[in-house]
């Protein structure tokens, strides 16, 4: 805990302040890792907002839970059994989304069917292993603070393929992820660029959590992007916002929680409720001034437009 | 088996709590509420911890934090968030995306009271995280077992008390509301009671399995059956069905902790209902 190390207290000028944070490495090292993993997840997660898949990102993000178990259970590294199960669980939601037959509810529920399953097979393996629930802090929320310098290598080395392996799916994947019917139409493979995504999303999700842990990696998928298609509904500018947003939350949040004893996953996730909540309140201010002013043309900032 | 206490106080709670989840799963499935009925469950995670650190007993914790955020979820669900074109019977993607947002930062206000908690005494936090995330539903003492089964009986009355409204404002909105039904109030109402079933049933399953008991029982009766009240028949036998069967599984397979096997049994029923309906059994589907 930083407090134990530095004990550091807020002064009145922030260059001073800043300067104290970045003279410790682990503290580069966090703001690095964090940075790092809100451009990745910023990029995935506006997509991921964008289909309406913020529940199967929710329940890839929890995936996290039986991998590690499984992983302690058969004495394995834990990153396989991070990657072994979001690839997993990609693939079975991938199943479920792809029947064209199925609902909107009925996919939630078959992905509830499929995170519920995961997490029982956890528990099954965390028992079988004999283990106690020691780290709940840490899966929940990771240990961003304590991350080396291989994890940061290797976070951004996924983050590279996972951002270019987007880069090159970005034109059809935007096609079938705005309008399925008319992209499958013009010979778009909706379902195989819908696994493909899943399965991005998975590879995303299982590098992040070994560092953020499984509810941080969620809030960073979806409250930065959320937010930015809150405030604009043209695609490039709310991408850019979104990493914008993501970097300012996880900086902000580390920042923080240097100078404060609680954890450093309470203040992420509190600042990025708080865009979050600021957001929604401009876009609902926005479409309000629009109504009352009709003369000017139909610009209305409507998130729900892009999702439509 | 049936001779061993605490096998009675599980299957009678068990019992109830199914009935409570199959019920009010079937509207979460008609509705399209899962990841509400998810992001519920997982609250129960910070209620019960708020309560350890402030010195009351969990169970006050897990039905304020429910029932609020369960009322929250109902209020904030059609009318500020949903406020676009698209109009559909029940949440959609965007609400998804929203309660997403709002239940992260619950969840950080839970390891921000779990670091409260395990300030106060050491074993404490490691014992109620493990009791409230994967439930105990074999340590229930015969009280505990009685006033369980009596909040899930009542839950399951009142559910089933609103149950003919609830279904015309789901299925059909704008006519149940042109024609007087109080929708907004009906989900409310509803998502509160979606609440106190979680609040139930996290004691007996755990917040983080209790969504299976809730969703897998209840789509798959929504496979076998179109017919509203057939369908909530069928999804709180199948509920009982995974809760029996799994709590004699756990009795008979010692290494085997009971609520994976309910759960387990829950989703194996959902993907027989799939494998089923797909062959034709049951009615053609959309």
């Amino acid at each position: 805990m930083p407090a134990e190390l530095a004990n550091p207290t807020l002064s009145f000028n922030v260059a001073h302040d800043v300067g104290e944070l970045l003279e410790y490495h682990f503290m580069t090292n966090a703001l690095l890792a964090g940075g790092i993993v809100a451009v990745m997840a910023g990029v995935v997660g506006w997509l991921m907002v964008l289909r309406g898949e913020a529940f199967a990102g929710h329940t890839l993000s929890m995936m996290a839970f039986p991998g590690a178990a499984a992983a302690a259970l058969i004495g394995i590294p834990g990153a396989w059994g991070y990657f072994l199960f979001c690839g997993a669980g990609a693939g079975a939601i991938a199943r479920l989304s792809g029947r064209e037959h199925f609902s909107w509810s009925e996919q939630s529920a078959g992905i509830g069917a499929v995170q519920a399953l995961a997490l029982a097979l956890g528990f099954f393996f965390l028992s079988l292993y004999g283990g106690v629930l020691g780290d709940l802090e840490s899966l929940l929320f990771g240990d961003l603070l304590g991350v080396g310098d291989g994890q940061v290598l290797l976070l951004a080395a996924v983050a590279v393929v996972s951002v270019s392996a987007l880069a090159l799916l970005a034109r059809p994947l935007l096609f079938a992820s705005v309008d399925a019917d008319v992209a499958a139409a013009r010979g778009v493979p909706v379902r195989a660029l819908s696994l493909a995504f899943l399965l991005l999303l998975g590879l995303t999700v299982a590098a992040t959590s070994q560092i953020t842990g499984v509810l941080l990696v969620f809030a960073l998928l979806v409250a930065p992007a959320a937010s930015a298609q809150a405030l604009t509904a043209r695609p490039l500018a709310s991408l850019l916002l979104t990493i914008a947003l993501g970097l300012a939350i996880v900086w902000l949040g580390l920042g923080i929680a240097y100078f404060s004893v609680s954890p450093a996953g309470f203040f992420i996730t509190t600042v990025a409720f708080v865009v979050y909540v600021l957001a929604r309140v401009t876009a609902a201010a926005h479409a309000r001034l629009a109504r009352a002013d009709p003369p000017a043309p139909a610009q209305e900032p409507c998130p729900e437009g892009v999702i439509a | 088996m049936l001779s061993q206490e605490f096998i009675r106080n599980a299957l009678l709670a068990g019992t109830f709590v199914a009935l409570a989840c199959g019920v009010a799963g079937w509207f979460v499935v008609l509705r399209g509420q899962v990841f509400a009925g998810d992001a519920l469950s997982h609250v129960a995670f910070p209620g019960a911890l708020a309560a350890a650190a402030a010195g009351v007993d969990q169970r006050i914790g897990l039905f304020v934090a429910t029932i609020a955020v369960g009322a929250g979820i109902g209020l904030l669900g059609r009318g500020v968030l949903a406020h676009g074109s698209r109009v559909t019977a029940g949440a959609s993607p965007t609400d998804d995306t929203a309660i997403g947002t709002a239940f992260t930062f619950i969840l950080g206000l839970g390891v921000f009271f779990l670091a409260r908690v395990s300030m106060g005494s050491a074993g404490a936090s490691g014992a109620v995280g493990a009791h409230t995330l994967f439930g105990s539903i074999f340590g229930l003492s015969a009280g505990e077992a009685c006033l369980a089964a009596l909040i899930a009986l009542t839950t399951t009355l009142l559910i089933l008390a609103i149950a003919r409204p609830l279904l015309f404002a789901s299925v059909a909105p704008e006519v149940a509301g042109a024609r007087g039904v109080p929708t907004r109030l009906l989900g409310v109402v509803f998502a509160a009671l979606l609440g106190a079933v979680a609040a139930e049933a996290a004691q007996a399953l755990g917040a983080l399995l209790l969504l299976g008991l809730l969703t897998a029982p209840a789509a798959a009766a929504h496979r076998f059956s179109r017919s509203p009240f057939a369908g909530i028949a069928l999804a709180a036998a199948l509920a009982v069905v995974a809760v029996w069967g799994g709590i004699a599984l756990a009795y008979a397979i010692p290494a085997l902790p009971p609520s994976t096997a309910i759960v387990v049994l829950a989703v194996t029923l959902y993907y027989a209902s799939v494998a089923l309906t797909a062959r034709g059994v049951g009615l053609p589907h959309r």
